[in-house]
């Protein structure tokens, strides 16, 4: 597996009229990574993934693909990408097989090796079994995935992936993850989303946008790190009087919450779970919850996307 | 160019998987039918008479040359609905983007849609002329006639359907597209009608010579003359051209 960088994106922007729909955007990707791509509605992941893909034109700045310029040679670029977007674009009156072998032939696939393009293409998207069906006539999950394989057809080194879960059922949902996973393995792939669970899942990189700007980038490592919290969830059936919790050493302060439970927050390298798992059974407060509480990226992506001034920290 | 070809391929296809193409071809292939019978049976009756006359007028002149003349005019309304979907539908069905992030160019693009839509009129004009030859089992028939008929046929059919592949990248309603091609085909029909009332000869020579019947008219007359021939081209070219820049706006900054 080779680190060789094939997405090479420069301070691209796109003007909607006076609007910048994106803004600068800069970013990598590299072979065998995964780079999930998160932000809320109209924050222009769809237009960043249509830049990509030469779908649109950026108004300013570069798109370079294996080190091709997208602009300059777009068809040597373009052999290079496959991507689905949003609504998978099918020809609805044709057979899954007709199909992708027009998707094969469009994609400079050479006439003896489509049939095992179209095989192989198939059965990693689980079609092999719809083969002779209209696209029509399938179901919405299948014919997302009809959409994945006229992506990966021609194996090109990009795979750019605009909401590709949307609309699957929990099964297909895990079966198409790991199939982007195993995508991620030879390919460099681009996925947006806004189903936060699946970034942490499938990608080995997460960048946030928001409002046409790049307010987050970060290995999904690091970004575990930060989801670790300094607080405590603690349930107690009879809570001591008084300070004597806070009093703990390590404690900071204690929150009272509901049904006999409380927030412990403490110093991040020391946690009191223990002290007080001790504590507790000395003195009988009845311990039936002791758990330490994570920040979901969900929080995180709250956190990035609202909070003005952490956009300009993460940013700078 | 290969390319194109892929593209052409599945536009036909595509036609094909409609009914509407059939419905097409069937509907054409009567009407032309009934007006070539009608007009058969009127050269027969008066056969006779004609051997008479000095000057030679023939069954092409009678049947053949006649029948192209109603096909041309039932043709400017059937094209615009064959072409009205070319573009428009993908756009609609959001599948452009696969041919805009294949490796394929807007000029590819555009003159493989364009083709699919001259093989399935070649098809359909095929179809016709075969009534036309059944005439050789019979007698002769003056081929250069003939085929001066079909070329200007041919290119008629095919500027129609140039018009027709821009008006349908223009916009997401296929019908709009329809409309619009046969409006715009129709006014070009009779342009030179304005002609006889306009009393600067300039613009009479203008309004005629942009009149696609006009150009029509000559080859149709067994007249082959290079400038009809050069319009015919030059009306194509000018609309696949407007077609291509209309997809690659899709992309640009405007």
């Amino acid at each position: 597996m080779s680190k060789d960088t094939l997405v090479q994106v420069e301070h691209i922007s796109r003007f909607y009229g006076p609007n910048a729909a994106v803004s600068q955007v800069s970013f990598e990707v590299q072979r065998g990574e995964v780079l999930g791509f998160l932000g809320p509605n109209g924050a222009g992941k769809s237009t960043t993934m249509q830049m990509i893909t030469g779908n649109l034109a950026p108004s300013a700045g570069q798109v370079r693909i294996c080190g091709i310029d997208l602009l300059d040679l777009p068809r040597a670029a373009k052999a290079e990408i496959g991507y689905l977007p949003e609504q998978p674009p099918l020809y609805r009156d044709f057979t899954v097989d007709e199909y992708l072998i027009f998707c094969a032939r469009i994609n400079g696939i050479s006439r003896d090796k489509i049939k095992t393009a179209v095989t192989r293409s198939k059965e990693r998207c689980g079609l092999t079994e719809v083969s002779h069906r209209l696209i029509n006539n399938l179901s919405k999950g299948y014919q997302q995935r009809v959409g994945i394989a006229q992506a990966i057809i021609h194996s090109p080194a990009v795979v750019v992936l605009d909401e590709p879960t949307v609309g699957l059922d929990p099964i297909q949902i895990r079966e198409i993850r790991s199939l982007i996973r195993e995508l991620g393995n030879e390919h460099g792939v681009i996925l947006s989303t806004h189903i936060l669970p699946e970034v942490q899942m499938t990608c080995d990189r997460v960048q946030i946008i928001n409002k046409g700007k790049l307010v987050f980038s970060d290995e999904i490592e690091n970004l575990n790190q930060r989801m670790q919290s300094s607080s405590l969830l603690l349930g107690l059936h009879r809570p001591p009087e008084g300070s004597e919790l806070s009093d703990i050493d390590g404690v900071n302060t204690v929150e009272t919450l509901e049904d006999n439970h409380f927030r412990v927050m403490h110093d991040m390298e020391n946690s009191p779970a223990e002290k007080i798992a001790e504590l507790a059974v000395q003195k009988g407060w009845g311990l039936f919850e002791l758990a330490p509480e994570r920040k979901t990226l969900e929080q995180i992506f709250v956190d990035i996307t609202s909070n003005e001034t952490m956009v300009e920290e993460n940013a700078a | 160019m290969m390319m194109t070809l892929h593209i052409m391929r599945r536009e036909l296809r595509a036609m094909f998987l409609s009914p509407l193409a059939w419905t097409i071809l069937a509907v054409v292939q009567f009407i032309l039918a009934y007006l070539f019978l009608t007009q058969l049976s009127e050269f027969i009756r008066y056969q006779p008479q004609l051997k008479s006359l000095a000057q030679s007028i023939g069954v092409t002149d009678i049947v053949i040359s006649p029948m192209y003349g109603s096909a041309s005019f039932i043709l400017m309304l059937v094209v615009p609905l064959i072409t009205m979907r070319v573009i428009s539908e993908e756009r609609r069905n959001k599948s452009l983007a696969l041919l805009f992030s294949a490796p394929v160019s807007m000029t590819e693009i555009v003159l493989g849609k364009y083709l699919g839509v001259v093989a399935f009129l070649m098809i359909m004009i095929g179809m016709v002329s075969i009534m036309p030859l059944s005439l050789l089992f019979a007698g002769p028939i003056d081929t250069g006639l003939f085929l001066s008929t079909l070329l200007g046929v041919i290119l008629l059919v095919t500027s129609f359907a140039a018009v027709g592949v821009y008006f349908s990248s223009l916009t997401v309603q296929p019908t709009v597209a329809a409309i619009a091609t046969f409006g715009i085909l129709l006014l070009l029909w009779i342009i030179d009608w304005a002609g006889g009332r306009v009393a600067d000869p300039n613009t009479t020579g203008v309004l005629t010579y942009l009149s696609m019947l006009r150009h029509f008219e000559t080859l149709s007359k067994g007249v082959f003359n290079t400038s009809d021939v050069a319009y015919y081209l030059l009306f194509i070219g000018a609309f696949l051209t407007l077609s291509v820049r209309r997809l690659d706006a899709d992309r640009l900054q405007h």
